[in-house]
């Protein structure tokens, strides 16, 4: 290792919470730019789903596990459970599954 | 009389936080699973969940710690998986009244996550920044706990259970994801794009070859789908939609 793990992290601390207040100092108005506004409108949810897939079958022993939390995750999801629920029911999945697998 | 208010501000933060922090405890403590595989001190996971408070971004970090990335694709990793708050904080400009410090302002801004911003926004009326603190002052430690005792944990619990827990960071991405993929088509298309091309990035040989790290796959490909997104499918924000 070439580079401090703490350099990583204060790099982290000051980058989040710049960002976060950021807008608080400089922004008065609205953003006018309605590019730079749609883009900032799609990143997050882009940025957790590439992160999801396929990330989450390589979390799990077994690869077919992980898919199947992501599909029944994806289900409760859909159905309106909320973060907490949701997170629960992909781990029981997996546990039951590996069980089996 | 401005000091009562304040008080029952932030009790109402610590009740409406109480919830945010048993999840909060749960899902860092997965984070800590995955912390502990890129090599994380619990002292370092407690001080950088503590301060950053951002499941994506810690993430993304972390993954970078152990590929032992350059300094500079931190930065741009902390940009890209927490660009959502500059929009949150940029919401949260509005909601105060006009009496609020900037002093105070800024450590709103600091609070903020997709919960405490939802709590925060949801606030009637102008936003009292007690409210915020208090939510803040219950699930922070619970976040920075649960990620110091998931990598602490990670290498006593059975490999079963640590196989389990480790999605349960997913499970919250995909809840966070699902609802407006379902309500807006357009991001479901994204979302979508996002998977398919994240899979195809990360087991193609064609790109295998050039032996790009998978954060930067994560940052490039966030990029790409949203600018095209943005340009196919521009949109107007309303703010009071801008939920977390």
């Amino acid at each position: 290792m070439t580079h401090s793990t703490w350099i990583y992290i204060i790099i982290m601390i000051l980058t989040t919470n710049i960002i976060r207040i950021i807008p608080l100092t400089l922004i008065r108005g609205q953003i006018k730019n309605r590019f730079f506004q749609s883009f900032l409108y799609y990143v997050p949810y882009v940025t957790l789903a590439v992160m999801t897939f396929p990330a989450i079958m390589e979390a799990t022993n077994s690869p077919v596990a992980g898919a199947v939390a992501l599909i029944i995750g994806i289900a409760a999801a859909w159905m309106g459970l909320g973060l907490f629920p949701v997170s629960v029911i992909c781990c029981v999945v997996v546990f039951i599954l590996e069980l089996f697998i | 009389m401005k000091n009562i208010e304040n008080k029952a501000a932030y009790k109402k933060g610590l009740r409406d936080g109480f919830p945010i922090a048993m999840g909060y405890f749960a899902v860092a403590f997965s984070l800590g699973f995955m912390a502990k595989k890129c090599t994380l001190t619990p002292l370092q996971g407690f001080i950088g969940s503590f301060f950053t408070r951002a499941s994506a971004g810690e993430y993304g970090v972390y993954s970078l710690v152990v590929q032992d990335a350059g300094y500079l694709s931190v930065v741009a990793m902390s940009l890209i998986t927490n660009l959502r708050y500059l929009l949150m904080s940029t919401a949260l400009t509005q909601k105060f009244s006009s009496h609020t410090s900037l002093f105070k302002r800024l450590l709103v801004g600091c609070c903020v996550t997709d919960e405490i911003f939802g709590i925060s926004i949801a606030y009637p009326g102008p936003l009292n920044p007690c409210y915020t603190f208090g939510a803040f002052s219950i699930s922070t430690p619970m976040w920075a706990l649960g990620t110091m005792t998931g990598i602490i944990a990670g290498s006593v619990l059975p490999a079963r259970a640590v196989s389990a827990l480790s999605v349960a960071l997913y499970g919250m991405f995909i809840a966070i994801i699902v609802p407006p993929s379902k309500k807006d088509k357009a991001i479901g298309i994204a979302v979508a794009a996002g998977f398919v091309l994240s899979y195809l990035a990360r087991s193609l040989s064609v790109i295998k070859q050039f032996n790009i790290s998978s954060g930067t796959i994560t940052i490039i490909l966030t990029i790409v789908i949203s600018a095209a997104a943005a340009i196919i499918k521009p949109v107007l924000i309303n703010e009071d939609e801008m939920d977390s």
